[in-house]
């Protein structure tokens, strides 16, 4: 989107159905985890995406700040998305904008829709995400690390909950947007699914899908959750596993 | 503790009638309230509409100022969407910064609006790189009865569809001109109460349901923006099912924008 007034539009789609970056419509771009990334944090993981890198920390079920948010029979889940001023071409204002404001609440009512939030009355479980270097695709990339950090902190929970984003660029509906698609695509659908269930807690959309093209998307969307699912699943299992490697930044 | 005792037993008693097909203000689960668009509202905006879903009321109004182009964008004019949840339109708002709330509602606005391709924005360029207009959309919300996205989003089309360009006041043009409108993008909202999906959910709804999604269309057959609100889930199924129910509502509210 943002496509008005905009010049120099490379080509999203070559004649043999390859795009921008060679991949296939239903191909993700290369996805690394690293579970416990950080020390201090009670949970936390690292997301490589593609050109995206996104750490997210999880601290709680804790005393709530402000106070005043606190709720008798339940935990709530608070959620900070923001990207660092150098993680995009041109250097962006510190703090939270509006987008990431908005962000943040979805994400945030995403991981409500799959936490025990009874088991932890009058607390706060805190997710923090940091974008450091972004390239479309943020907020599932966020989303997946924070949901590996979840884990990482024994929050109990329905299920891990894999994201991603499904666009049309050149009139084909294709997984997981990459910077140049983004920018110059026509739709662009990020979701987040709760395999165990097969529903979506997070869901977006903006540009232009006929009442078919949507239909696909979602399916696309679907199956692609479901390989980040195994990727994520992964990771766990790397760290826990007894000879597992131990946690660190990954190199 | 006694406020949310009751508020516990409201939201029992109204899973409980949507499991029969039945809601709190004897709508059935498909029926969306009565809507109207009163433009013109205001005189001392460039645009303006009045919308009404039930007794939730949002307000619109349009200016248009001089500005700069955005540098990547320097044949196009710039739109800027903002709500307002004014603490006099419901006793869960309270003044302060913008909250959460507030800019999910402006940003979802904003999105169909900007999506659907609904004002040309490249007419709104004066010089290319140099001047253009600026679009304001500014939202306050009077009465929130329950889904304000959707009022907002049809007091912003109404708004946008009866917009005087003031070429005189600012001297880009001899006489002023009516802003053209390309597409008519209009918000509707679902709430999930238990397994039944509701459609338009009232304020006492929307404290119950577990699950919002919005679906934006055009009048060209196109979804033009979603948003998935609140704490709860759809199957990719639900989201197909209620973009057909998207469809068939949206161009009755389309009217009401369109011919007010």
């Amino acid at each position: 989107m943002g496509s008005v007034g905009a010049k120099d539009v490379p080509v999203l789609m070559s004649p043999d159905g390859k795009r921008i970056d060679g991949r296939r419509a239903d191909e993700l771009r290369p996805l690394a985890i690293t579970a416990g990334a950080l020390k201090q944090a009670d949970g936390s993981a690292f997301v490589e995406w593609g050109a995206n890198k996104v750490m997210a920390a999880v601290y709680g079920p804790r005393e709530v700040h402000p106070r005043h948010l606190q709720q008798n029979n339940k935990a709530i889940v608070q959620c900070r998305y923001n990207m660092a001023a150098f993680s995009v071409d041109e250097r962006k204002r510190p703090g939270l904008d509006r987008r990431s404001q908005e962000i943040s609440k979805v994400i945030a009512e995403a991981f409500e829709s799959v936490i025990f939030v009874e088991e932890f009355p009058r607390t706060s479980i805190d997710v923090y995400i940091e974008v450091l270097q972004a390239n479309a695709g943020t907020r599932c990339a966020g989303l997946v690390a924070a949901s590996v950090a979840l884990a990482d902190a024994g929050i109990p929970m329905v299920d891990l909950v894999p994201a991603v984003a499904v666009g049309k660029v050149a009139d084909s509906i294709v997984l997981d947007l990459k910077k140049e698609e983004d920018n110059y695509g026509s739709a662009d659908l990020p979701m987040a699914l709760v395999p165990q269930s097969g529903r979506l807690v997070l869901l977006q959309m903006e540009g232009h899908m006929t009442r078919d093209e949507l239909h696909r998307a979602l399916d696309l969307g679907v199956a692609g959750c479901r390989k980040i699912y195994d990727v994520m699943r992964q990771a766990l299992l790397d760290k826990y596993r007894a000879d597992g490697p131990a946690p660190g930044v990954a190199a | 503790m006694s406020e949310e005792v009751a508020a516990e037993i409201l939201t029992t008693h109204i899973l409980d009638l949507a499991r029969s097909g039945r809601r709190l203000d004897g709508r059935g689960l498909d029926d969306y309230r009565k809507s109207s668009v009163v433009p013109g509202f205001v005189a001392s905006a460039d645009g303006s509409a009045l919308a009404r879903i039930g007794e939730t009321a949002v307000l619109c109004g349009i200016k248009l100022e001089p500005g700069k182009p955005y540098p990547d964008t320097p044949n196009a004019g710039t739109l800027t969407t903002n709500a307002e949840l004014v603490p006099l339109s419901s006793p869960m708002f309270e003044p302060g910064p913008p909250h959460p709330r507030a800019i999910e509602v402006s940003r979802v606005v904003d999105r169909a609006i900007r999506a659907a391709e609904t004002i040309d924005l490249t007419k709104l360029c004066v010089t290319s790189g140099e001047k253009c207009w600026t679009c304001y959309v500014d939202m306050h919300v009077l009465d929130h009865s329950g889904n304000i996205i959707d009022t907002a989003s049809l007091a912003a089309l109404g708004a946008l569809a009866h917009t005087t360009m003031p070429n005189v006041r600012f001297g880009v043009a001899e006489a002023d001109a009516p802003l053209a409108i390309q597409h008519y993008p209009v918000e509707c909202t679902f709430a999930r109460l238990g397994e039944a999906i509701v459609i338009d959910p009232s304020v006492e709804e929307e404290g119950a349901a577990n699950g919002r999604l919005t679906i934006a269309t055009d009048e060209a057959g196109n979804v033009v923006a979603m948003q998935k609100g609140l704490i709860g889930a759809f199957s990719p199924d639900d989201v197909k099912s209620l973009v057909d129910r998207a469809f068939r509502h949206g161009d009755r509210q389309r009217r009401l924008a369109k011919d007010a």
